[in-house]
């Protein structure tokens, strides 16, 4: 009997393809952005998609892990790798802070609260010190690879960041297909009964929340060495507001969604990036069409007309 | 130093005001649609622009604004309703969020575009000009006016609710929509108005808020954000609680900012943060 390759082996072979290709196809920081904010909608969708939770202030560890890394190796020249490190450790501890919070109250109150800590996280950043405030942090040096590779060349760069956005993505994507996973399916379906069967719901919310943010917090760090600077509009609402949209877009609990969908609003946002306030009336746009019409967001869909095709050949 | 003292209190009880306007009008939309109006805070921004606007082109004084701008805005409120919000009925309630986000979104970068980020003073009504001196502190007559409407407003919507007929179906509908519809009932009508009213409310806060404030495309959603932090901490479930919590947590941020004013903007989600590991289901809320 032959059998055909899961669909998933399928997505991943393609999705390596499409990024060892990416770097001579397309401008290569246009490429890292998408795979940054793509790593970041992935970590969130984890929450969203899997869990049922739906943050409002995911910005607050992107945001918060940019700065972090950005001002180690900038003032304290710590290599790259420690530097990206030190911003994801800094996304964790808040990402435990803030969940453990959080998820004492579920539904529309969870949205109000992160969007209530991301605000705190902002407002912090703005007064503190050491963050620029207004300007933001320029010049960050993107220093070299295990010491020896120097990662101003764009084409090191991009496989530095494609690598950490393989692992990262093999992160997410290992948690969402583990019993741990198919926990959090179970909590996002029916928490009181997830509850009943004995599962301590509590902390496996906790730990979706503290996974989404530390990953979350990896393509913050990655982010600012990309582009050599972080800036307030990192920690802002509309980042978390954005994030939230690639995800919808995609398709929410779909591997490959929120990565598709952070490409999508990246090349849109870069494509509209001079008509000045246009870029967040069309967002906006795309937000109540998707929430109207396509919910599942476009793999959803795909995945459907896939499988009802299926269904319609052998019943 | 007591003067200092009390003009911030001043201005705390005036943030507070609007916190409490704001939130009504919010746990009214979520008690009955089931929906978190996040455009609450563009629509709050709208109702400001509706007076500032009718100033500059048509000459249209502070108290025909206060009516008018309302007006126009809750038909604005009861054509999303019926066009949008009413299609995501029976569904997760995330969604109705997203889309009032979406709608926040255009409606913001429109004004953006139009106005940009500067803000507009809007003038202070003749009748309300000056102010009294209490001996301890100056008050300016619009700040006493602002507090005294707003409280007056809520207390209103308080009496309406809590007290009378119309109140008791809200309140039905509340409970169990399908279950009031069997007794006649136009629960559908009921929901289009509500929110009609929710979004009128918003906008009447704006006109109040015009005179106070500078009138920026961007005033509404950084205090949407605080406002939804008032509804963490005091729970939509009381109408009386959320009008205590907005005016109490305005005093609060006022007494910050005497006292350390740096943490004056953050201090509400330290608040949030405090109610949620002691009382998580909010001060005024019941655990569901």
């Amino acid at each position: 009997v032959t059998r055909l390759a899961s669909p998933i082996v399928w997505a991943w072979t393609a999705m390596i393809l499409v990024g060892l290709a990416a770097p001579y196809l397309v401008y290569p920081v246009f490429a890292m952005n998408v795979l940054c904010l793509a790593l970041f909608a992935s970590a969130f969708n984890l929450l969203l998609g899997y869990t049922g939770l739906l943050s409002f202030g995911h910005a607050a560890f992107l945001g918060s892990a940019a700065y972090v890394t950005g001002y180690t190796l900038k003032a304290w020249g710590l290599p790259t790798e420690l530097g990206v490190l030190a911003g994801t450790a800094v996304a964790t501890l808040l990402g435990w802070l803030f969940g453990a919070l959080a998820i004492r109250r579920s539904g529309i109150y969870f949205a109000m609260i992160t969007l209530g800590f991301a605000q705190l996280v902002y407002f912090v950043i703005v007064q503190m010190p050491w963050t620029g405030g207004e300007d933001g942090l320029q010049g960050i040096p993107r220093g070299k690879a295990l010491g020896l590779v120097p990662l101003d060349r764009p084409i090191a760069m991009y496989y530095f960041v494609f690598l950490a956005f393989l692992g990262g993505f093999f992160v997410v994507h290992r948690a969402i297909h583990s019993p741990f996973g198919q926990v959090l399916r179970a909590i996002r379906e029916n928490e009181p009964r997830a509850l009943s069967l004995g599962y301590d719901v509590d902390r496996y919310k906790l730990l979706a929340f503290v996974l989404s943010a530390a990953l979350s917090g990896l393509a913050g760090s990655l982010k600012a060495v990309v582009l050599q600077f972080a800036s307030l509009s990192d920690v802002h609402w509309h980042r978390s507001g954005e994030v939230v949209l690639m995800t919808l877009l995609g398709g929410m609990g779909t591997v490959m969604g929120p990565s598709v969908g952070a490409l999508l609003v990246i090349a849109l946002e870069n494509y509209l990036a001079n008509m000045g306030s246009w870029v967040t009336v069309i967002t906006g746009a795309v937000f109540v069409v998707t929430v109207l019409a396509f919910r599942r967001g476009i793999v959803g869909e795909i995945r459907a007309i896939v499988k009802r095709s299926f269904i319609g050949v052998k019943p | 130093m007591t003067q200092a003292l009390f003009g911030q209190l001043l201005i705390g009880l005036i943030n507070g005001s609007f916190y409490a306007l704001l939130s009504l009008g919010l746990a009214i939309i979520f008690g009955l649609l089931n929906v978190v109006n996040f455009a609450h805070g563009a629509q709050y921004m709208m109702g400001a622009f509706a007076a500032w606007m009718a100033m500059s082109y048509l000459g249209i004084g502070y108290w025909w604004a206060l009516l008018l701008a309302p007006a126009a805005m809750g038909l604005v409120g009861v054509a999303v309703e019926r066009l949008l919000l009413r299609r995501l009925y029976g569904l997760d309630n995330l969604y109705g969020l997203l889309l009032t986000f979406g709608l926040t979104l255009i409606a913001e970068g429109l004004f953006h575009q139009a106005y940009g980020n500067s803000g507009y003073s809007y003038p202070v009504p003749e009748l309300l000009r000056g102010g009294v001196n209490l001996g301890f502190m100056y008050l300016p007559l619009y700040r006493a006016w602002v507090v005294v409407v707003s409280i007056f407003v809520c207390t209103l919507c308080w009496y309406v609710i809590e007290q009378t007929k119309l109140g008791a179906y809200l309140r039905a509908g509340t409970e169990n929509p399908k279950l009031l519809q069997a007794f006649g009932v136009n629960v559908p009508l009921m929901f289009t108005v509500t929110y009609g009213f929710g979004v009128a409310l918003a906008a009447f806060a704006g006109v109040m808020a015009a005179p106070v404030y500078q009138v920026t495309p961007l005033m509404g959603s950084s205090l949407i954000i605080v406002v939804f932090a008032v509804v963490v901490i005091g729970g939509m479930g009381s109408i009386s609680g959320s009008i205590v919590t907005g005016l109490a947590l305005g005093l609060v941020e006022g007494v910050t900012k005497f006292v350390y004013p740096e943490a004056s903007s953050v201090v509400v989600f330290v608040v949030m943060a405090i109610v949620l590991l002691v009382r998580p289901a909010g001060l005024f809320g019941r655990e569901q």
